[in-house]
Order: structure tokens, then sequence, then C-alpha cells
């Protein structure tokens, strides 16, 4: 799960990492309050949403008076921002950050995830500030340092001192740094963070390390225990489907193909992706509906699938090992009485008693649903009547 | 002969008398494990599914020689649970729990190596040694007995490649479910060796999925140290970057862990890489004739 840049700010400050001072925004009206309430002569205007690329699509605004703020604000809330992490779609703006200026002598980026080979986590600074981590590891990855934090001993003073001497800090801002960099570490452990990035970490005229944006992503194994961070879920943020389909205990991805996937299992799934491909089609989404495949969620599958116009297909994709395929067969045509599907559905139902559920779809004479005999044929039928072939 | 488990193999269950754990046992014992009792705290000292109960693991281990737990405790329960069972002495813990924190299961590995304890999964299918010892929640009816190794990051594809398997006229010595996680416990580079020692095992299949780079690292490590045959398939060539699809470590970040890179690695160790899923037989075939 994700959350917006001024949440992540708000824990920032929870624990001692240092932030400018900001408010956040509903509307223009909020935006100029809360700017009249920062003081100051310089503010920023910052589109709230979950995606980065915000300044280059417009919706980071820089004001030198209340009137600026005002108008701004005014462009910004409502607009359909588009980056190059939104698709070409955008995402609605519907609340801003409004934050006090600073004053910028040089920026950096901070980050911190998991290290999957390492097996723990790993802080990631580099000097290259406002530009994508992901392209300076690229074009110059002797610019980034990385020190893995063994959580056994946690955050000591020499992981701290490889990552400050590392960006090249004269000595007597290490110490500054240190405890910033501490600090994060905390954030990342207690909260149980997927993700944090800090792009820019600035460092201010004065000698001051402030966190000028910041990114967090969580665990969602882990948010059970902390509904602190729940609370903060912006449901509208989130793909509207892919959220219903959550709370039937189906897993969905939407692609932009026309053959529509039903799979249980996770690999099985990507694996139907595939070769639907491998056979010359697109798949249109990623569904897996779990070990049970029973007839409500194989209903809400349909469902969820018909919901997107473009498909002209289905393949459901079951091995069947514990969960019967005679079981499932009979779940298929109880979902297809629960719900109307009006493409052509190919079956193909694999593994324990794939006999009896053969026959059972073939009795029930369905006209729409198409039998498959394994995974290669029942990809090759599909895609034909993808095609209307 | 197998790798790992066997007919002897002496098998406790953490979680024994939950719903998933007394379902699993029992379709385990059915299959001829040797499932020597279970725990639940706070229930020691009553039988189920007749066997013995017990508060504790250490208690378990001492009263039934157990060498490996079968966990189904509950998410949050998880790292617990394995530490519980690396500190009694356990060899082996079959994670089987699905949606254990990432943090938990960083400390529970770190501590389950210091006590010389190996993990399988979280978020598994388990293992079964084929026509012996099933530990976990496959279906056993689909693993023939036979001489290819499978070791799989996926559940249902385990069960898939192994149908092909046997329908090209093959089986199994011992499937790995290894999980999908971004934590996992034993992986390729640690099972391939095993079937490379493992005498009955003349080819190996591996799946792997999109996300982190242990595929990678299985092709460094094949390319020097595996002469058997090896067969791979990777899920989600067709998976879009950024997205989560089911498991919680596949995803593509920064475009890293794509399928196509793994597939080239593997290519380039010597492994039978298949595009599609459905020809995984016959490419078994192929590398045993």
């Amino acid at each position: 799960m994700n959350i917006h840049e001024y949440q992540a700010k708000q824990i920032f400050q929870k624990y001692g990492v240092p932030t400018p001072r900001g408010r956040v925004a509903f509307s223009v009206n909020e935006a100029v309050e809360a700017a009249r309430e920062l003081g100051g002569d310089l503010w920023v205007v910052k589109a709230q949403i979950h995606a980065g690329g915000r300044g280059l699509g417009g919706g980071v605004k820089l004001a030198k008076s209340l009137e600026e703020v005002e108008e701004h604000a005014k462009n910004i809330l409502g607009m359909t921002l588009v980056t190059h992490q939104t698709g070409p779609e955008g995402k609605l703006v519907q609340k801003v950050y409004i934050e006090e200026g600073a004053d910028i002598k040089s920026e950096f980026y901070l980050g911190m995830l998991l290290d999957r080979a390492a097996e723990m986590p790993v802080m990631m600074a580099s000097t290259e500030g406002g530009m994508e981590i992901e392209k300076v590891a690229e074009e110059t990855p002797e610019k980034i340092v990385k020190v893995n934090i063994d959580p056994a001993i946690g955050f000591q003073g020499y992981h701290g001192r490889e990552l400050a001497f590392g960006l090249g800090l004269p000595k007597e801002e290490v110490g500054t740094f240190i405890k910033f960099a501490k600090a994060l570490y905390d954030v990342y452990m207690d909260n149980d963070a997927e993700l944090i990035e800090i792009n820019p970490l600035i460092k201010t005229g004065d000698g001051k390390f402030l966190a000028l944006d910041a990114k967090m992503g969580f665990d969602d194994n882990a948010l059970g225990r902390h509904q602190d961070i729940e609370d903060m879920r912006d449901l509208s943020e989130e793909e509207p489907t892919e959220v219903e389909a959550k709370k039937y205990g189906l897993s969905y991805v939407k692609l932009d193909g026309n053959v529509g996937c039903m799979v249980n299992g996770a690999g099985l799934s990507m694996a139907t992706m595939d070769i639907i491909k491998h056979e010359g089609g697109e798949p249109a989404n990623f569904l897996d509906v779990g070990g049970g495949a029973n007839p409500e969620t194989v209903a809400k599958g349909f469902e969820i699938i018909l919901e997107d116009p473009n498909v002209k297909a289905i393949f459901v994709n079951i091995f069947g090992g514990i969960v019967r395929c005679d079981r499932v067969a009979n779940g298929i045509l109880e979902a297809t009485k629960m719900t109307e599907v009006n493409v052509p559905v190919v079956v193909r139902l694999d593994g324990t008693n794939a006999q009896e559920a053969a026959e059972i779809l073939r009795n029930a004479n369905i006209e729409n649903i198409i039998t498959a005999e394994n995974l290669a044929d029942g990809a090759k039928k599909v895609v034909e009547a993808a095609k209307g072939e | 002969m197998s790798i790992l488990v066997n007919k002897d193999t002496k098998i406790i269950v953490q979680g024994f008398t939950g719903k998933e754990g007394t379902f699993h046992a029992s379709q385990c014992l059915e299959y001829g494990s040797q499932i020597v009792g279970g725990v639940t705290p706070g229930k020691g000292g009553q039988e189920h599914l007749g066997k013995p109960v017990f508060n504790t693991v250490s208690e378990a281990v001492k009263t039934t020689g157990a060498t490996v737990s079968m966990i189904f405790v509950p998410p949050a329960f998880v790292a617990d649970a394995v530490m519980e069972a690396a500190d009694a002495g356990i060899e082996l813990a079959v994670i089987i729990t699905e949606g254990a924190p990432v943090k938990d299961m960083m400390y529970a590995k770190m501590y389950a190596s210091k006590k010389g304890m190996s993990t399988i999964g979280p978020n598994c299918p388990g293992i079964i040694t084929a026509e012996e010892c099933k530990i976990g929640i496959m279906p056993g009816n689909i693993f023939k007995k036979g001489n290819v190794g499978l070791i799989s990051k996926s559940g249902t594809l385990t069960y898939e490649a192994s149908h092909q398997v046997v329908q090209e006229g093959f089986g199994i010595t011992t499937a790995v479910g290894i999980g999908g996680d971004p934590i996992i416990g034993l992986s390729y580079k640690q099972l391939l060796p095993m079937f490379e020692a493992d005498p009955e095992t003349e080819a190996i299949v591996m799946i792997g999925e999109i996300g982190g780079d242990l595929e990678i690292q299985a092709a460094e490590f094949i390319k020097e140290n595996i002469s058997k045959p090896v067969v791979a398939f990777i899920a989600g060539q067709t998976a879009p970057k950024g997205k989560r699809m089911g498991h919680a470590g596949a995803i593509i970040s920064g475009g890293s862990g794509t399928a196509a890179e793994k597939m080239e690695a593997l290519e380039k160790a010597g492994v039978k890489v298949v595009v599609s899923p459905a020809d995984i037989g016959k490419a078994v075939k192929e590398v045993l004739s």
C-alpha cells in the first residue's frame, strides 16, 4: 500500500526526520489559509497523487504571494495530472500540499528498501538528487552508495559514515546526516515499510538536511498491526476493479488485451497470460481466483472480467488439485446462472477428476462454453474465439 | 532416493488442530506421511487425528523424535512458530501459511540459520517425495514416482508441470514448492545440488517467475555445478512493470527482475528454457531421450 507525500511527512516528523513545514488542503480556500498560517513569503503548491514526476507534469508550483498560491491551487486542484508513472490517462488531483519554500544549497537522493538477495534492508544515497534513481543506477551506478543494514544489529554509526563520506559530505556535516539516516531507518523498520524514497533530500544554506519530497510504500501483509497506516489508505488512488476484486479474495490486475483470464494460483495465472500471448493473443487481465474456485468467486470473477469492454473471450484455466475438477465444473455452471456471460468461454479443467468435469460441461450443453483438452489447446481456442474465428 | 524427506521422515504439525492444519494433516497421513504429532498451545495432552497434541515444539520433539515441522499457524504467528521450531532442534520447517510480514520472515530466517534449521516457504505448497512423503497442501495423486526433480515458486504451476511430466511417461523424485514471497527459505541454489547428488534424479525442472534475482543466481550456479539436464519456465513474460502479480514477490521493479533477463541467463547457462508453459513436459522428454 502506498500513501501520499503529506502523510509520509507526518510519519517522518513523528520520528524526527526533518521536513519543511506544510499543510494539506482540499480546496482553494484551504490552500490560501494554509499558506497564511505557515507565514513567510515563499510557498510550494504540490499536487498530492500516488505517482512520481509531478513537477514535470505541472503539478508542483512555486508561489511568491498568497495570490499566487490561490492561482496555483485553482489550477492544480481538479486537474488530471499526467506523469510518466500515471499512464496516459493521468490521475485526478483532489488535494494539494502547501509547503514553506526552502533555501536549497544542494540536492541528494536517499532511499531504503529490502535487498532481496541479502535478505535485509539496504539504504541507498546518491549525489544525483532530483533524478530518477533507476536512471542513475543504469547510467552512472558509481554515483550510488549502498549499505546493507542487518536488523540484528540495527543502524550503527558506521552505516551512516559510509553513506555520508560516500556522498562526499564535509566532516562537519556528517553527524547531522547520520542522525537523519538513523531516524529514517527507524521509520522503515517500525512501520513495516516496503520502500521509502526521499528525492530530493536537500541541504539548506544553513547546513540542515530536509526531506523535500517523501514517498512511502508498506508491506500489505503487515498492515494488520498498523491501524494508523491502514487509516491513511486513499481508495481513490487505487484501481476500483482491483479494490472490488480484493473484497472477494480475488487478485486482479487489468491489462490492455482482449482475452480475459480466470485461473487458480498466481504462477499459473501469469503462465496463462504468457501462453495467450504465445498463441498470438493479448491477455486482458491477471485474475487469480485462489484455491477455492467456488460458484460465488467464479461468478464474481466473470463479472469483474466483463467490466472491461475490450474482453472478447474468456479463458478459464483451473488445475484441480485438492479442489476436484467436477466441483469446479459445477461451480462454473452455477456462476453462468448467477451472472450473464455474453462472450465465448473456453474452459480447461485438468487434474483430479478432469474426465468427470468434461462430461458435466458437455452435458450442460451451454452454447458459449467451449471445452479444451489441455493448456495449449485452451490457449489456442480462446485466442481464436477472441478473434471471432 | 529423493531429497530432504522420505517415507521415514518424522513430522509434526504446528497449528495442528486448526481448520487448515487438520484438513491437510489428514490428507498427508492418508498419503502415508509419518506425522507423529502436532502442537497447539493449550491443547497439550489431547489426541487429534489419532496423534498426540503438545503445548510446545520442544516437548513434541523430545517425545516423538520429529525432525520436520509443517507450519499452518496464522500469518502474524509464523515468525514465532519458526523460531520455536528452530530452538527445539527441528531440522526443516515447511511453512505453508500465506501472508506473513516480510520483516517477520527476515528475523525468522536469520534465527533459523543460526540454529542450523532449513526452511521452505512461506506461502508455498510444501514438499513431496512421490509415493513416500507429502508435507504440504499439494494433490498427492498428481505426483507419480519417477526420475525428475522439481523446484517451483508457484503452487498450481508445480502441479501443471508434474502433470505434464507424468503424461509424457516420466515421474517425479521430489518436488519442492519454494514459494513466491520476497524472503523465502531454501531456493534453487540450495536445492539444485541436492538433486545433482541424488542418484535417482536424472533431470531437473525449475519454474520461476518475475521479481528478485534467484533465477539469475541459479543460472550462475548451474553453469558451474550442475551436470544433469535442467528445464526451466519463467512465468510473467507478459507482466507489466511495477504491478504485483498475486505473489508478494512477483513484481518487476525498475526494469530488473524481468522474465526476459532470467530466461536469457538460464539459456546461457545451458538450461533448456521453454517459452510456453505447455511445453514443460515435452522439454523433459527431449532432455531425457
